[in-house]
């Protein structure tokens, strides 16, 4: 198995690093973990990370001036400094978050803010006749924070179509992304098609009538090589939970001009600049977007995924991830009855891999899996609008990352035959 | 493997050729329920018949009919409980509806009565998977609202 391993990992090292992969699920049966799409397994290096940091530095962040406090605060911009990097950012770039789906709250709320903030804040006005873009491939945490943006203002939301093979409708980009246009949101790699997105050529679009551009990077800054100038947007959102990291902590990433004149989103402590009774002013980004006591033990934690990723190397685990992909698109897609819905080769294309089965409900596959030890997604995948534009409620989603071996997609290609000779369909062989 | 379990053979019988399927009138309640977490559906009409002079829990399930799409185990429910709750009166399956909730929620302990709930036993597997609960009682939330609303509307009416 391991010697016809291909690309450019040595999987059954990575393999060690992760104590969960070497446990039996269902009557003994070897986990086959094809899940990372929904969360990640985590290596014991992130795992010591965050409890050195608990049994060793614990203490409020920002807060004190204490031996502790410092020392966590320090461990805590440290990290902030390693994630910064990992994306290609400056520090002062790096906001934390609970996750992707509230770092894009973030910005569509401070967006309805701007509102009924001063002056100072009209860069991220809108309102009737103003036009938010966003795609009918979004999860739907990069979909319902702006139609919820669009109904507090009145804004408009519009949208790019999907093709039958599942990449962006551009064809009609000229009239979707106009001078009224304010935002365009959209996924950077779905998370059901595994595409990847025309990014940087579609925010030039934008950025040529002015309109901002968030990126929706909760598929892909995991999964491959992103740096932050090159992609070209404004904002990027990405959790931790996806990319080795603890849960609980997710990134924005925003321009350093962008985040300097934007109005906060959640206010309270830690995020000021002077407090009245009656009144306050903010500090500067990106403490004034991240009120409370942060998660740094988190923050530790997913500084030290990135350090694993990184001495991986992004681009081996880009090809790693692609040729599991490849393999999975060859042995899955040429079962009989089995659609493949998103793109079916691997140009421009991550790893989830979602699918139908003829005449069997997802979650009656996903039921037979489960009963072999093979773990996967099965439903809508919280992206329901685009499972209506290929004529189905829910599909079965397999999902790779830096543990995933060719020997598991031959299990999950023989899992969905078993699902085939259990239920009697025509297709099983 | 468990699959047996869970997928009985009752279950695959009425999932293949499900009973009563299809939406009819008269109906006094309609009720639409959707399982948000794997988006799959169920329309499901109520008629009642009175047993004297007003529609209250005396009242018989003269009619259930239903369109819906899903997996085995919530177009099996559905299918199941049609066979079950049409001739009953309406206290006598919120009684079944009852004892199918709880056997639902028994964590595969559950030790059903088959005189109360004869083919739904067949679901006492479907107990022991937390993620599928939900499909198996999605038909008969959707009976209890479009019954609930048969009485409600009768209420109206008399007022």
């Amino acid at each position: 198995m391991t010697t016809s391993e291909p690309g450019r990992l040595d999987v059954e090292a990575v393999r060690a690093d992760f104590p969960i992969l070497a446990r039996t699920v269902r009557d003994g049966r070897p986990l086959v973990y094809l899940d990372s799409g929904a969360t990640s397994q985590k290596p014991r290096q992130v795992l010591d990370a965050e409890r050195a940091f608990y049994e060793h530095h614990n203490a409020a962040v920002h807060r004190g001036a204490h031996q502790l406090a410092e020392e966590a605060t320090d461990a805590y911009e440290r990290a902030r400094a390693t994630i910064a990097a990992f994306i290609g950012a400056g520090s002062d770039e790096v906001v934390f978050t609970k996750n992707a789906t509230e770092a894009i709250n973030l910005v569509a709320y401070a967006m309805s803010n701007a509102a009924t903030s001063g002056d100072e804040y009209h860069r991220f006005r809108v309102g009737p006749g103003d036009e938010v873009v966003v795609t009918e491939m979004e999860h739907h945490a990069n979909l319902v924070p702006w139609q919820q943006l669009c109904q507090r203002t009145g804004a408009t939301l519009r949208w790019f179509a999907v093709t039958p093979d599942g990449r962006l409708d551009l064809s009609d980009i000229d009239s979707l992304i106009n001078e009224r246009t304010k935002v365009v949101a959209l996924a950077h790699q779905s998370n059901v098609l595994g595409t990847v997105n025309p990014v940087t050529a579609i925010a030039e679009r934008a950025h040529a009538h002015g309109a901002l551009v968030v990126a929706d990077a909760a598929q892909s800054v995991p999964h491959m090589p992103v740096d932050v100038a090159a992609l070209g947007v404004d904002f990027l959102a990405f959790s931790g939970h996806k990319m080795l990291g603890p849960n609980g902590i997710g990134v924005l990433w925003g321009r350093r001009e962008l985040l300097a004149g934007m109005p906060p989103f959640i206010t309270g402590g830690s995020m000021i600049g002077t407090v009245h009774i009656d009144h306050s002013t903010w500090a500067d980004p990106p403490q004034r977007f991240e009120a409370g006591v942060p998660m740094a033990p988190q923050a530790v934690g997913l500084a030290a995924a990135c350090d694993y990723l990184s001495a991986l190397g992004m681009d081996n685990v880009l090809a790693h991830e692609q040729a599991v992909t490849a393999y999975a698109l060859k042995q899955v897609g040429s079962l009989p009855g089995v659609r493949i819905i998103g793109p079916t080769d691997t140009a421009d294309r991550g790893s989830a891999v979602a699918f139908t089965v003829e005449g069997i409900h997802p979650h009656d596959v996903g039921q037979v899996l489960d009963d072999l030890g093979v773990e996967v997604r099965v439903g809508h995948h919280c992206a329901w609008p685009l499972h209506r534009c290929y004529e189905t409620v829910a599909t079965t989603r397999a999902s790779f990352y830096v543990y995933t071996t060719f020997a598991e997609i031959d299990a999950l290609a023989e899992g969905i035959q078993a699902a085939q000779r259990f239920f009697g369909t025509a297709a099983a062989r | 493997m468990q699959l047996e379990s869970m997928y009985q053979e009752i279950i695959l019988d009425h999932y293949r050729n499900p009973h009563n399927k299809g939406l009819r009138e008269p109906h006094h309640g309609e009720a639409h329920h959707i399982n948000p977490t794997c988006g799959d559906e169920i329309t499901l009409r109520v008629r009642l018949e009175p047993a004297g002079g007003s529609l209250d829990g005396s009242a018989t399930v003269a009619d259930v009919s239903y369109d819906s799409m899903g997996c085995s185990i919530s177009q099996a429910s559905a299918s199941v409980l049609t066979d079950l709750l049409i001739g009953r009166t309406v206290d006598d399956g919120m009684r079944v509806l009852a004892e199918f909730t709880e056997l639902m929620h028994s964590k595969g302990q559950g030790e059903p009565d088959e005189d109360v709930l004869e083919d739904a036993v067949a679901f006492a597997g479907v107990s022991k998977y937390p993620a599928r609960i939900k499909c198996a009682l999605l038909a008969w939330m959707a009976w209890k609202d479009a019954t609930a609303q048969s009485l409600e509307t009768e209420k109206e009416g008399a007022s």
